[in-house]
């Protein structure tokens, strides 16, 4: 079996009830208990003020997702590599030209139809930061984090450079949440590397497998994993959490494949 | 780098179904473009639709795929018997051991344009029998191809618009680089839908005539579908086989939906390539341009081609060809590039009635009988999303 090794340097969170990564990193160590609540976006200094107007809810909620990861890094955002992984973008923007199209007129905005790329957050990211590196933007329906995650811990030890994760998935407006209900908007962003730094937080030892993927002992935040696909993540973000010598964790991916996560986590996530 | 193999690949487009008949109409230099009766669309342009695409039945175990975009990708999987190639990787490597990595911009998003025509009075309820996770999701047409063949590897789709299934040979190549697999099948797909044509309409950017890349009166693009797939690994292919051998990406950092005026993403994509093939711009044969005709990307790409490789390199769009097949542009493109080594010809652009002599590079307008080695084509998409690949002959 194949095994590839990655260092998590940084970690940015916002969810429902999971304002950022501190305050989710005291929900995971049980220091305060979980109480979902509608996900707060912090809105993005970093975007003109003519883009700032322009996107929607995935943009937003991405944009901020990485902010959070990169406060405290000795990180140049506009140095990273970077990787986007969503299970649907922007669903407000699909639903609008989806209603435009079957309309008598099929008249849609050209900011609707710019915005609609699943690469848009990926684009106003390079544009805000002025980040002119490799970016990506990716999908893999519910095992969209796992396959980015995956995609981003292989371009760190191809490059030999870190990568920004950013996975996030918003809610779609009905009719389309009835056939893809996704609960909250949630993102998750990691930077990751393939050396360790003094600010790891953890090492983890990736192989491909098949296993039962892990699961969250609180019913709240297991609904949360089962119910966004960005939250697949929290099984793997409570080892870091928890900083306990050693954890395996299995996320999920497909039905016949799931991702085995070796956790070590390292002092300063103590 | 450790170089990509070409092990086997087919492409389907508006030129036909299969290696030969795409190679036919480049030799030929005829388009497939034709006026747009796409669906119910009544616009004023040209489009490349895929012959036959309507009449692919999925068997039983595939029926829940069903939709445009994974007919189009059975169609292309169904040439020049790309499947029996990917049987026998499956019995040398293993179901575990063979990676999916596929480009599109829009999936199969025409069935939920469909189904909103068809919502409940009352309730606005979509059509009972839509199916989102097959067919309007991104990632749709990576799980048709893994369970078209049964893979038990990993899988993801590249949606970064129209450089799409050009950077899916960078996801190839990590994974090998790895160690986590020892294949993969590459590409893209990408189907006609609404909207594409009418958001490249709100644009301005669809052209009412046949686009015509690089050329002073180009109006912008013909839209297209088309599908292509690559067996890539590491193993060596017979003399003569054709590899990737650099892997260029960046960012432009512009805008979301024209590109940086002075080509500095794309140059960085090309230099980048060059630099991971150990090759000089001297060494290139030929260029495969983005061309897509809009005013902007082919000033911009010719300043960056003009900077890089000067006046003289080769260069034409398959464009004027295929139209413009967005997410699935990169891969036939490839596909298009390996066919020019196998034949030994360097194509021209095709459309193009007078060049725009404001952009100084060599663009041809008739084929060049020169049997090209060294390949660098490009694909740039909205966001600023560049890829360029280098390919050669071993």
């Amino acid at each position: 079996m194949s095994f590839i090794t990655v260092y998590v340097d940084a970690i940015g969170l916002c969810g429902p009830g999971l304002d950022n990564w501190a305050a989710t990193q005291a929900v995971l160590k049980k220091q305060v208990s979980y109480a979902s609540t509608p996900t707060v976006i912090q809105a993005s200094n970093h975007l003109p003020p003519a883009e700032r107007r322009r996107v929607g809810t995935a943009v937003k909620l991405a944009l901020a997702t990485a902010a959070d990861a990169l406060v405290n890094g000795p990180y140049s955002a506009s140095e990273l590599l970077s990787v986007f992984s969503s299970s649907g973008g922007d669903g407000d923007n699909c639903h609008s030209i989806c209603e435009a199209l079957a309309s008598q007129d099929r008249l849609i905005s050209p900011t609707r139809f710019t915005n609609s790329v699943h690469n848009a957050p990926s684009g106003y990211w390079g544009i805000a930061l002025q980040a002119k590196p490799a970016s990506t933007s990716l999908c893999a329906f519910d095992a969209s984090f796992s396959a980015g995650f995956l995609e981003a811990c292989t371009q760190a030890i191809a490059a030999k450079a870190p990568v920004l994760l950013i996975a996030y998935d918003t809610p779609y407006p009905e009719p389309l949440r009835a056939v893809r209900p996704i609960a909250h908007s949630m993102g998750v962003a990691l930077v990751l590397s393939s050396q360790a730094t003094n600010t790891t937080l953890a090492s983890l030892r990736i192989s491909l497998g098949i296993a039962s993927a892990s699961v969250m002992d609180d019913t709240q935040l297991e609904s949360l994993r089962q119910n966004v696909p960005a939250a697949r993540c929290l099984p793997m973000l409570q080892a870091i959490a928890n900083a306990q010598h050693k954890e395996d964790v299995v996320l999920d991916l497909f039905d016949n494949q799931q991702l085995l996560v070796e956790v070590t986590a390292m002092q300063a996530a103590l | 780098m450790q170089a990509l193999n070409l092990f086997h690949y087919t492409l389907a487009t508006c030129l036909g179904h299969g290696q030969q008949a795409n190679w036919n109409a480049v030799a030929q230099q005829r388009t497939g473009l034709k006026p747009c009766v796409f669906e119910t669309v009544r616009l004023p342009t040209f489009v490349g639709q895929v012959e036959g695409v309507e009449d692919q039945r999925m068997s039983e175990h595939l029926a829940h795929h069903m939709c445009r975009n994974n007919q189009l990708a059975q169609l292309a999987l169904l040439q020049d018997d790309f499947s029996a190639a990917v049987l026998s990787a499956i019995q040398k490597y293993g179901k575990q051991r063979i990676g999916v990595f596929l480009g599109t911009s829009t999936a199969g998003i025409l069935s939920t344009e469909l189904a909103y025509r068809h919502r409940d009075s009352s309730t606005g309820a979509l059509p009972a029998d839509f199916n989102y996770q097959q067919t309007h999701n991104t990632y749709s047409v990576g799980g048709f191809v893994r369970d078209y063949f049964d893979l038990e590897g990993p899988a993801v789709v590249v949606s970064s618009a129209c450089s799409s299934s050009a950077k899916v040979f960078g996801n190839a190549w990590r994974m090998m680089e790895c160690g986590l697999i020892d294949a993969a099948i590459v590409g893209g797909v990408d189907s006609l839908c609404l909207t594409t044509l009418y958001g490249f309409n709100s644009l301005e950017l669809l052209s009412t005539e046949l686009c015509q890349p690089y050329g002073e009166h180009r109006r912008g693009i013909s839209i297209s579908e088309a599908a292509g797939f690559a067996l890539v690994t590491r193993e060596k292919t017979s003399p003569g086989g054709i590899s990737i051998t650099g892997i260029g990406e960046s960012s432009d950092a512009h805008h979301m939906s024209s590109p940086h005026p002075e080509g500095a993403g794309a140059l960085s994509a090309m230099q980048q390539a060059l630099t991971m093939g150990g090759c000089t711009p001297q060494q290139i044969d030929y260029i495969n341009l983005h061309g897509t005709a809009t005013r902007s990307n082919d000033a911009a790409e010719g300043l960056a081609v003009a900077n890089l490789f000067g006046a003289d390199t080769p260069c034409s769009s398959t464009k004027g060809h295929t139209g413009h097949a967005l997410g699935a542009a990169g891969i036939v493109e490839v596909a298009l590039c390996a066919l020019a080594i196998q034949n030994g010809l360097i194509p021209a652009g095709v459309n193009t009635q007078e060049l725009d002599k404001t952009i100084g590079v060599n663009y041809l307008l008739t084929n060049l009988a020169r049997a090209p080695k060294k390949i660098v084509t490009n694909s740039f998409g909205f966001g600023g999303s560049n890829c360029s690949l280098l390919l050669e002959k071993q």
